[in-house]
């Protein structure tokens, strides 16, 4: 008997390689669970960066008075007697903005989707180093605890923005030590993160998954972790030296001569804050190209399923894509104008400014004519994805003014900055961003999403957006700075435009109420949602939907190795049964 | 399913996969180093003054330094090519010399950070000191690092050679990328901090 | 692996030997050359290029980037170029700089 029982449980072992629930959920090493780890928990810091946004948004429509319902929760250092200290409300903004970038909308876009989708799309088991992958993850997820607990820090979390410039980071409290051992974390996973996608895509494409034939998703994807590889360590340089001025004294940031409150500072000095601003923005002008390269490749997938046609110059996006990649790395000084730069390397950088643009115009150009003559489906994702386009083509063309240094001296600094960036990385980066759950969800869990709560949450979003940031615009226009504790009250120049402040913070909060149809329907669709019939929900060329069941099996995706015969949209195929030709079919017979 | 290329190079790429994930890892490392240098640039032309630096650090010391980090380079290339020979008892030898040399630049560094600190000379001094303290900090940081997983393939890692000898040799290869680079660091670091 | 694979390892040793040789060699001689009063400018440059050497050196052959695929070249290359932005334009950007010149 027990011999008989041996065996039964021998041929379990191998029928389900049963693994315990902290392999499977927890430490996973399969690229799907990590992929869902990283959407699940970039999710709730977007949730939460916008929940700082909204409280903030209070306080610039209705300065100095007392927050309603949550005034009281907050600490008296936060908001005495319930009015937001301006210490808080300094912390809110860098938190909102760091938040947003690195905790939310990068590790959505790369460590979810990236994850999840590309080696599905190039017919690969895994990612290539499946172990690092979890150590991403998991660096990330610390990095997000220190910079939560930045919060309970004395003095409250970072106070000096997003882009902490010195000297005013280096003599902040010590929730700015946390926000840099948080940034050395993040940078480090998203370092390992981005050495894993370029192997797996270099190395384990499917046979006959040449690079003409990679999905433009794929390709949007490698040249976002080259940008995360090579831009982001001096940003990791730039953190340690910081936290080298900040707890050893030193002054790489402090020049000489410096007085706070008065008192001559008692450092070296020596050191020079423009250094911080030329590492910072190193790392960060492309870290924008890392906010919306995925997005639009993510928005490219879905246009050419749901126009049933081959994308519009596939080429052209595939070389724009890398042009752009490229010139990401020499365009950083258009934030410096304001330093007093010379005008030769104003000059320079203002023509490389004006240069990248043109790769930008030709994808999303390219984009829109994919548009011409498809007979479209308005599924979710599509509209999601078309309202991708011109949003974003909004905040590409309100750009420019700020790359010439001429327009961007009166501009720098004000509200019209928030309503160009936000444009591209809310109505822009985060539409697509839907768009792909929207998408990819069915792959994910077998079952789709419900198509009238997500078209309810489409128009209820892009609406909002757009109240939210159009008048950003014209209070920028005006004048109006930015990070200002009251949205402009005391400055004359912004009396005209103060009204919008009342708009724009109703705007942000009716956006969290037109979150709601989206929140019920993703966890509704999970258990109940309507059942994948065939794995192919979307009638989809691409592998992940042609080769893989959904959701794909765990460990290793597909029964056998997929061969590949084909470009990734050939949508139109006559004699194909369908009508259209999967890239793992082969040639009719 | 396996993951493929583990081991083998995949024939239109030539490599294995770790292969080029190392030489990613490098690429990342010279734009960290990178940053670094160029703040020292920036930072010492823009100085009104500027020690040299053999007025305040030790050049013998690290003159000495210099040499047993390009011994332990070789030492480690050594390693690699008596696996690819098949003679696992060298290997253990001269991965056993690298670790030690390792250890020997880790404790000359050490007296030389003595002796700063017994003189009271800190990072917050001058921008000299912040220079050197922070560089050779983060380099001997990397050094640690790359001992750890020397450590490791001589030691308990090695049990792999049995198992599976084409792999073992990779990870050798592949720590080896690294430990050389590190030693590249130094050979910059060097003239730069102590001679210029 | 072949025989011939393990005869190419046992030439490659001597070139090993050979270039810590240098090596060593070259770390003298770039502590014996600072020793001379030269200008900053000249002792700058003859360091450097001895640094450079040594470092090619470590790279081509102890890395064997000699004989190394075309991906990796390529690798590096891209890394050169923005290694070299990184270096040059803050240096630019600062020398080229309005009102109060050397100042950062
Ligand atoms: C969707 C809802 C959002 C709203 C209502 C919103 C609103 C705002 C506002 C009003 C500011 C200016 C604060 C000030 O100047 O004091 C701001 C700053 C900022 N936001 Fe957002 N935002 C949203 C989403 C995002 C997203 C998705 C990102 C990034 C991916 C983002 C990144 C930033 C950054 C980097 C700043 C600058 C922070 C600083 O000044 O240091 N925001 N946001
Ligand atoms: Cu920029």
């Amino acid at each position: 008997m027990s011999h008989s029982a041996d065996a039964v449980s021998h041929a379990d072992a191998h029928a389900h390689h049963e693994e315990s629930f902290w392999r499977k959920y927890v430490f996973s090493i399969d690229h799907k669970v990590i992929g869902i780890q990283y959407a699940i928990t970039s999710l709730l810091f977007l949730f939460f960066g916008f929940c700082l946004m909204m409280l903030m948004r209070w306080q610039l429509a209705f300065p100095y008075e007392p927050i309603p319902l949550i005034g009281s929760l907050l600490s008296e250092s936060m908001a005495p007697g319930g009015i937001m200290s301006p210490e808080f409300y300094n912390s809110l903004g860098a938190m909102h903005g760091t938040i947003m970038v690195f905790l939310g909308v990068v590790p959505l876009a790369v460590g979810a989707f990236g994850n999840f989708v590309v080696p599905l799309q190039i017919g690969a088991p895994d990612m290539a180093f499946p172990k690092l992958n979890m150590s991403s993850y998991w660096v990330y997820a610390a990095g997000g605890v220190v910079m939560l607990a930045s919060f309970f820090a004395p003095g409250g979390a970072a106070n000096s923005g997003w882009t902490s410039y010195p000297p005013l980071s280096d003599i902040a409290t010590t929730g700015q030590t946390m926000w840099l051992l948080g940034m050395v974390l993040l940078i480090t996973s998203s370092l390992l993160g981005s050495v894993n996608f370029i192997v797996t895509i270099i190395q384990l494409r499917a046979p006959g998954m040449t690079w003409m034939r990679l999905p433009f998703f794929v390709w949007a994807q490698l040249v976002t972790a080259f940008l995360l590889l090579l831009a982001f360590p001096p940003l990791e340089a730039a953190g340690v030296l910081q936290l080298m001025d900040r707890l050893a004294g030193t002054s790489f940031f402090l020049p000489t001569g410096l007085v706070v409150s008065g008192e001559a500072l008692s450092v070296s000095g020596g050191g020079s804050p423009l250094l911080w601003q030329h590492l910072f923005w190193f790392l960060a002008h492309p870290e924008v190209y890392v906010l919306i390269l995925p997005a639009m490749g993510i928005v490219a997938e879905i246009i050419a399923n749901n126009t049933r046609r081959p994308l519009f110059g596939y080429r052209s996006l595939v070389f724009s894509t890398i042009f752009l990649g490229f010139m990401s790395f020499i365009v950083w000084a258009h934030h410096m104008f304001l330093t007093g730069m010379g005008t030769s390397i104003s000059t320079f950088f203002q023509t490389t400014t004006m240069i990248i643009s043109v790769p930008s115009v030709v994808i999303l150009s390219a984009l829109f004519l994919s548009l011409w003559g498809g007979s479209i489906r308005f599924t979710t994702p599509m509209l999601f994805a078309l309202g991708f386009l011109p949003m974003f083509g909004i905040g590409g063309l309100t750009g420019l003014p700020l790359g010439l240094s001429a327009t961007d001296i009166p501009l720098h600094d004000t509200y019209y900055v928030i309503g160009h960036f936000h444009y591209v990385v809310a109505p822009g980066t985060i539409l697509a961003l839907f768009a792909g759950i929207y998408y990819w969800f069915p792959k994910a869990t077998g079952r789709k999403m419900n198509d009238r709560l997500g078209k309810l949450h489409f128009w209820g979003t892009i609406t909002f957006m757009n109240v939210i940031f159009m008048p950003m615009f014209i209070q920028g226009l005006a004048g109006v700075s930015r990070r200002l504790y009251d949205g402009g009250a005391q400055y004359a120049h912004a009396a005209p435009v103060l009204e919008w402040n009342v708009v724009m913070s109703i705007g942000a909060w009716a956006l969290a109420i037109a979150q709601i149809p989206f929140f019920i329907n993703f966890f509704r669709s999970m258990f109940k949602g309507e059942k994948v019939k065939d794995g192919n929900t979307w009638e989809a060329t691409t592998l992940e939907w042609s080769a893989a069941p959904s959701p794909p099996i765990a460990h290793g995706n597909f029964e056998t190795v997929p061969s590949v015969y084909r470009g990734p949209y050939e949508y139109s195929a006559p004699g194909f049964p369908q009508g259209y030709a999967p890239q793992n079919a082969p040639e009719k017979a | 399913m396996d993951i493929p290329y583990t081991v083998d190079a995949r024939p239109d790429t030539g490599m294995y996969n770790a292969k080029l994930g190392i030489w990613l890892f490098l690429a990342s490392e010279v734009m960290l180093f990178g940053a670094l240098f160029s703040s020292y640039i920036l930072l010492r032309v823009a100085a009104p003054e500027w020690p040299r630096g053999a007025s305040i650090l030790s050049v013998p010391l690290a003159t000495l330094n210099t040499m047993l980090l390009i011994s332990s380079s070789v030492t480690m290339v050594m390693s690699w090519a008596s696996l690819k020979m098949k003679k696992f008892g060298a290997y253990r030898v001269y991965l056993g010399l690298t670790l030690l040399f390792g250890l020997g630049f880790l404790i000359v560094k050490s007296f030389e950070y003595g002796a700063k600190f017994s003189h009271h000379l800190y990072p917050g001094d001058s921008t000299f000191m912040a220079i050197y303290f922070t560089l050779t900090g983060l380099h001997v940081l990397h050094v640690l690092g790359g001992m750890i997983v020397n450590a490791y393939l001589w030691g308990p890692g090695a049990k792999m050679w049995k198992t599976a000898p084409e792999q073992f040799t990779n990870r050798v290869e592949v720590a080896g990328l690294y430990w050389h680079f590190v030693d590249l660091v130094w050979i910059f670091l060097f003239p730069v901090l102590y001679l210029l | 692996m072949s025989d011939s694979h393990t005869h190419d390892v046992s030439k490659h040793v001597r070139s090993y030997v050979l270039v810590f040789a240098a090596l060593a060699v070259l770390t003298i001689v770039t502590v014996w050359v600072a020793s001379f009063e030269f200008t900053v400018g000249a002792a700058v440059a003859v360091a450097l290029i001895i640094a450079t050497f040594k470092g090619s050196l470590v790279a081509s052959f102890f890395m064997h980037l000699v004989s190394e695929k075309k991906a990796i070249y390529w690798l590096l290359a891209l890394t050169a170029i923005f290694f070299v932005v990184l270096i040059f334009l803050p240096l630019g950007a600062m020398l080229d700089h309005q009102g109060t010149p050397n100042v950062p």
